[in-house]
């Protein structure tokens, strides 16, 4: 089980470092970063392994939009199979 | 693999584009409730309801949340109540449409469905009860939809039905006439009634339906919108593609959630319901639709083509996308509910007669249609008669959910708020069907040879 988390907004220092601590913190393992920073404006993709999440997804998608709130940026969490059903057959 | 692309792409779809999961509906059967005691009756409806949908709404939230798309609605729909409820008294029927709400209440659902007659051929007692009371029904209630179907392309269509629907939907508009007569917003005539529809104020669980099912209506007017804007000045072959496409994809994400619903609920996955279901907000409009494929407003000549195409469309790449298709699938027209087609009757170029040309080729029929308050109930009969008629003889659904708002006359406009939107008052023609429809009996099924 994946999970995709996107962060948007200004660019500020230690965004992804914020972001992966979270991740750690709750066992989300990250497998793959995407990550680009276009003028002022930071944007990531992030694929993270939710197998062994130490708490609920739906906890962990409030957490990672609380900490988005708390650092002026846009975080979501989607589980991957949004994706893959939509894009793949 | 998933790609930046991809992942952008349905990011943009959900918070650009107004993407959504229209309604997760539990069809619960009601077979089981039939009591000869009222009381009894509303009792073991209550207890089934609220029993098998506990955890529908709470499960609709966490989906929501598992894949980032919001679930408007959860709703539920049950066995036709005339169909359980037998010769229950008409103060008996509206005690069970307060069961309803109830339920309702108790499990903070959006809406429920099936206060609901099937009279295309004829009518008990009890469905005649329960018609008798309907306007009570959804005047004394806020979350009850009700649904009638009076004609199908098998037995016809049944004039007294209809005559005795035009009285209901008067009465309806007047007793909920401080609230700009939404008991009719919640009231729809049927021909050719679907039985797995997740979609209101015609959802009914089906009598060929199991104990419960999961059905789920998907929406995306805005995502189609988007996409033929993008595709620019391509020709209609190439236009049909690129909407099949989106609605493969938007389809796709109805089919994972219904299973994941289904799955969670252990409850059996139904239908998805192929639709274009626009709401009042910017940008999720199916008349917008139509007006990025070339027409300078909804309701100009070469409409009712392009709804065609579009609708046909939707059906092609939807379909492809779920493992079971039902309800009413296809492109919605609710007038106030969309902010184009509002747009377009303001303006003056969509008129009623076109709307009803429209629904010839599209899901559903003349659907949340404000018209004067004064309108004589045997010319709502008439509306009815004439949208029944092209469902019976073109073999599809058509329905007719009219409201009119008490008061109120053409050119004025009536808000109903949230989903149900605007709706502005159409102008009509008032000249008389009264001997018509009085004339009362059936109007024979169609024969199916010497199509011209």
């Amino acid at each position: 089980m994946k999970a995709v988390i996107t962060v948007t907004g200004k660019d500020t220092v230690g965004i992804i470092a914020d972001v992966a601590t979270m991740c750690a913190k709750h066992d989300a393992n990250i497998l793959d970063i995407t990550q680009s920073v276009l003028g002022e404006y930071f944007a990531m993709i992030m694929l993270a392994d939710i197998q062994n999440l130490s708490i609920d997804f739906s906890e962990f998608v409030d957490l990672l939009e609380e900490l988005g709130t708390k650092r002026n940026l846009v975080i979501h969490a989607m589980h991957e199979d949004i994706f893959n059903t939509m894009h793949h057959i | 693999m998933l790609n930046t692309h991809d992942i952008l792409e349905t990011i943009n779809m959900i918070r650009e584009e107004c993407l959504d999961i229209r309604t997760i509906t539990m069809g619960i059967s009601l077979w089981d409730c039939v009591s000869d005691d009222t009381d009894r009756l509303c009792d073991k409806i209550y207890d089934k309801i609220t029993t098998k949908a506990e955890h529908l709404v709470k499960t609709g939230a966490d989906i929501e949340k598992m894949y980032g798309i919001p679930i408007v609605n959860k709703r539920v729909s049950v066995t036709p109540v005339s169909l359980v409820g037998g010769n229950t008294s008409p103060e008996g029927y509206i005690k069970i449409a307060k069961t309803l709400q109830r339920a309702a209440d108790s499990l903070g659902i959006n809406f429920i469905g099936g206060f609901s007659a099937l009279v295309q051929k004829g009518m008990t007692t009890g469905a005649a009860n329960m018609i008798s009371v309907i306007p009570e029904a959804l005047a004394e209630t806020q979350n009850v939809c009700s649904s009638v179907n009076v004609a199908s392309t098998k037995a016809g269509i049944n004039m007294d039905a209809i005559a005795m629907m035009g009285s209901a939907i008067k009465r309806a508009a007047y007793l909920t006439r401080d609230n700009n007569s939404i008991g009719c917003a919640k009231l729809v005539v049927f021909a050719n009634v679907p039985e797995d529809n997740p979609f209101m104020a015609g959802a009914f669980c089906g009598i060929g339906e199991p104990d419960t099912a999961i059905n789920v209506g998907v929406s995306g007017p805005g995502v189609v919108a988007s996409a033929i804007r993008r595709a620019g000045d391509c020709n209609l072959s190439e236009l049909a593609d690129v909407i099949k496409k989106t609605a493969f994809k938007i389809t796709r994400v109805g089919q994972l959630v219904a299973n994941e619903a289904a799955t969670r609920l252990n409850v059996p996955f139904g239908i998805v319901d192929l639709s274009l279901a626009p709401t009042p907000a910017v940008g999720d409009s199916v008349a917008y639709i139509l007006e990025g494929m070339g027409l300078e407003s909804c309701g100009a000549y070469g409409t009712t083509a392009a709804l065609a195409m579009l609708n046909d469309a939707v059906k092609k790449g939807g379909v492809m996308a779920s493992s079971h298709v039902g309800g009413l699938s296809g492109a919605f027209i609710p007038v106030s509910e969309d902010a184009g087609m509002i747009a377009a009757v303001e303006r003056g170029a969509l008129t009623l007669e076109k709307l009803e040309a429209m629904t010839a080729v599209c899901s559903v029929g003349l659907d949340m249609i404000a018209i004067p308050g004064d309108t004589p109930e045997e010319v709502i009969d008439g509306i009815i008669a004439d949208e029944i008629a092209i469902g019976v003889v073109n073999t599809k659904t058509t329905a007719v959910r009219v409201i009119p708002a008490y008061g109120k006359k053409a050119g004025e406009s009536v808000e109903f708020g949230g989903l149900l939107g605007t709706a502005p008052i159409m102008n009509l023609n008032n000249y008389s069907p009264a001997k018509f429809i009085r004339r009362g009996g059936r109007i024979p099924a169609p024969i199916h040879s010497l199509k011209n």
